[in-house]
């Protein structure tokens, strides 16, 4: 044992506190998550899939104005809780920033243990949060900002094992939830801005020994290498930090790529295979079995991370194994998913997108205003902004009503000018020059930032949105009860909506702005909501800029709060 | 931080340098700090040492005051012992940027801390620990590139804006014979602190 929880003591102690209230722990197996039961919310997405949907419907558009909070638990951190609350028959599991794992009596909010990792001192937090745990058999997995994947014991918080997925001091660091399937635990690795070779990793879910590596920039000699002049393969980024969906009958994990780096397309000319895309690897082996690369050469940090949701579509009266990427480039990308291929289906934009002059309807490639693109000694603009139509925080789908949940952020663009860089491993690799107000401003004429869209999948027609002043960094969760739950915005509600029409059915004011996952369960038999408040990160970041643009002073109250809400009995 | 594994063999105990040295102390044992992982280039900048450009047009030459134009652009640098010629770069937190001013309108409070209008902040973001390596000309603040921290550089890198909960550590400095050397060690914590 490297290391152990250094609340050991005191969590053997709750465990015996609070034993009396909880019933024994039911191990996670392939099975569960293959077929995850309505009662639990056991991934960070609910299901391989990456849906986000419940098929709970306790809670629906008739009662959902009677949601209370029922307990509240108070993180003691600041900055970005972003991490949905994961829920195993009265157990829940909570990441927060700083890689804590707090684990909950569902039922009574008790802490039975808490995990307290030690951050290195020399460590820089690009993105100091944290996007949840994992579950597999009796343990809890976690990646972390020091760049380690954890394995600890369900019950008492006991670290079981941890492994080195690279070295932090070179700039990689992870924020993801790790994926679980076909024994393996999967993570990826952040570091898009400090000069990394990113990679997706898969360790055995028992020992912790690595069953294969496989990065996202080809080396010399491999396919798509070519796409990649000199040596910049080795510091071009391509981060992977979101959870990528699974595909069990074709036993395919699909990832969102990141930005190549340094962020000016023009020190690395090429497509920068396999930035910016969608790439499915063989979760066996690892190897890279097919790939779409949203946009190519990018050079406005427009991460394509979020990983696509596995959606059955209609195109034409034709019948499409599917998948489905609101993309931070603004466009809604549509693609069919099948063992040897990924195949282009169709895109168009979600938000003002002033970059693609077209999309190549066979292939998907767009073709950009050049005038756009922000280059070493040249500023451009554009929108959407660098963080794009939809940042990381997932959408959801409803197979009911065929409709997806995009949160959304419209009118904010980003100016961006380059500058020469020297790699030194470690250091900040962006080589972005200085702009006028941060290089952030709101479309003249417009009167809202943040979105809720929904789209039908199968016409392609948006059904509605709904629209805020403010920027929105809300994660998605869709029930059957057809309502969508969102926060994002930062007045700090938390917000029920009509999935049908998107009317607000229902808020609660929070202690600070919610940019953690919505989750739903039950506990005998009773239907639960619960997210994590606790702004800061980006959305903090943007909010500066906002601040910055307009002239003014909004405040934001960072620290973060686990919330749970249902109906009174 | 240093491990000491119980005669159980079950629970490590981490404890700190600190106290292993206290230990040393109240033994009589004598506990030389590169016994503990702490080798010259890891040290936080000593008086004394001197100030290396690792930037810029003179890259890797000795920072003297005439080299820097006055507020412009911050430039990183390192300390080195001027005996052994060790560079300190043993340590993100060593990183350091530096700049010149006119040291009429630095506050008073940190009017010793400048050399012949050289003045030296450590790189480190008390906020997250990112590089701060932005520069505002307009409005002579460091900022961070990493949430948009700003620092104003008369006030001893006070906050202006941004997520930083304090200061960045300043590095007081002297000029002997025309060469800048690191006067004291930081005036304040470098980087950030964990919260729990």
């Amino acid at each position: 044992m490297i290391r152990s929880s250094i609340f050991l003591c005191c969590s053997l102690v709750s465990s015996l506190l609070f034993a009396q209230d909880l019933p024994p722990y039911n191990p996670v197996t392939a099975e569960r998550l293959l077929n995850p039961e309505e009662s639990n919310w056991l991934m960070y997405r609910g299901s391989y899939d990456s849906h986000g949907f419940s098929n709970l419907d306790q809670i629906n558009t008739d009662n959902v104005d009677g949601l209370v909070p029922i307990w509240s638990f108070s993180t003691g951190l600041r900055e970005g809780h972003q991490a949905p609350p994961i829920v195993n028959d009265g157990y829940m599991y909570v990441t927060t920033p700083q890689n804590h794992i707090l684990a909950i009596n569902a039922r009574t909010g008790d802490l039975i243990w808490r995990y307290v990792r030690y951050l290195p001192d020399d460590l820089q937090q690009f993105h100091p949060t944290n996007r949840g745990v994992a579950l597999y058999g009796d343990r809890v997995y976690m990646a972390t900002v020091d760049s380690f994947l954890v394995s600890l014991d369900a019950l008492t918080g006991e670290l079981i094992w941890e492994v080195a997925v690279e070295d932090y001091y070179n700039g990689y660091y992870m924020t993801m939830a790790p994926l679980i399937a076909d024994g393996k635990v999967m993570v990826g690795v952040s570091g898009g801005e400090l000069g990394i070779r990113g990679f997706i990793a898969a360790y055995d879910v028992m020992t912790g020994e690595e069953a294969w590596k496989t990065y996202t920039i080809p080396a010399p000699g491999e396919p798509g290498s070519e796409s990649w002049p000199g040596d910049t393969w080795q510091t071009g980024g391509v981060p992977v930090w979101l959870t990528g969906s699974y595909d069990p009958e074709l036993n395919l994990a699909y990832w969102g790529t990141g930005n190549g780096g340094p962020w000016m397309g023009d020190t690395r000319p090429g497509d920068n295979l396999y930035s910016s895309s969608v790439i499915a690897l063989d979760v066996t082996t690892g190897e890279l079995k097919n790939h779409h690369q949203y946009h190519w050469n990018d050079s406005w940090d427009w991460d394509e991370v979020s990983a696509p949701i596995l959606i059955d579509f209609e195109r034409d009266g034709r019948s499409i194994n599917g998948m489905v990427h609101a993309g931070r480039n603004g466009y809604l990308w549509y693609l069919e998913r099948e063992a040897d291929a990924i195949n282009f289906v169709d895109a168009n934009p979600y938000v003002y997108q002033d970059v693609f002059t077209s999309i190549d309807p066979v292939t998907g490639r767009p073709e950009y205003d050049m005038t756009k693109k922000p280059g070493t000694g040249y500023e451009a603009s554009f929108c959407p902004s660098l963080w794009g139509g939809k940042d990381w925080p997932p959408a959801a789908f409803d197979p009911e009503s065929r409709l997806m949940f995009i949160p959304a952020n419209d009118n904010v663009c980003s100016t961006m000018v380059g500058e020469e860089i020297q790699y030194s491993p470690g250091r900040s690799y962006m080589g972005r020059g200085t702009s006028e107000n941060g290089g952030f401003f709101v479309r003249p004429g417009t009167n809202h930032i943040g979105e809720l869209q929904a789209w039908n999948v199968d016409t392609g027609e948006r059904a509605w949105t709904t629209t805020f002043e403010s920027q929105n960094w809300g994660p998605v969760l869709a029930t059957a009860g057809d309502l969508v739950f969102m926060g994002g915005t930062n007045d700090r509600y938390f917000r029920a909506f009509d999935s049908r029409t998107g009317e607000i059915l229902w808020k609660q004011r929070t202690n600070s702005g919610i940019t953690g996952v919505p989750v739903t369960y039950t506990l005998d038999g009773k239907q639960y909501v619960a997210v994590q408040s606790g702004w800061g990160v980006d959305a903090q970041r943007e909010q500066n800029l906002l601040n910055m643009a307009k002239g003014e002073s909004h405040y934001v109250p960072q620290g973060g709060v686990i919330w749970v809400f249902a109906l009174p009995d | 931080m240093v491990v000491v594994t119980t005669r159980k063999g079950r629970v490590a105990k981490p404890i700190s340098r600190r106290t292993v040295f206290k230990m040393g102390l109240a033994t009589g044992i004598a506990v030389p700090m590169s016994a503990l992982g702490q080798s010259p280039n890891r040290l936080r900048p000593q008086p004394g040492d001197q100030l290396v450009f690792e930037e810029g047009p003179n890259q890797d030459a000795l920072v003297r005051p005439e080299l820097l134009e006055l507020e412009k652009r911050p430039l990183s640098a390192l300390a080195r012992d001027p005996e052994t010629q060790v560079l300190r770069d043993g340590s993100r937190l060593n990183r350091i940027m530096i700049m010149r001013i006119d040291p009429e309108l630095m506050s008073a409070r940190y009017q010793a801390n400048v050399a012949e209008g050289v003045i030296a902040y450590s790189a480190v973001c008390t906020h997250t620990g990112c590089d701060v390596t932005n520069w505002d000309e307009g409005q002579l603040r460091m900022a961070c590139p990493c949430h948009e921290s700003q620092f104003d550089i008369y006030d001893g890198a006070k906050v202006v804006g941004g997520p930083a909960p304090r200061p960045l550590a300043m590095l007081p400095l002297e000029v002997v014979d025309g060469i800048v050397l690191v006067a004291a060690g930081f005036r304040g914590r470098v980087g950030f602190t964990q919260q729990f």
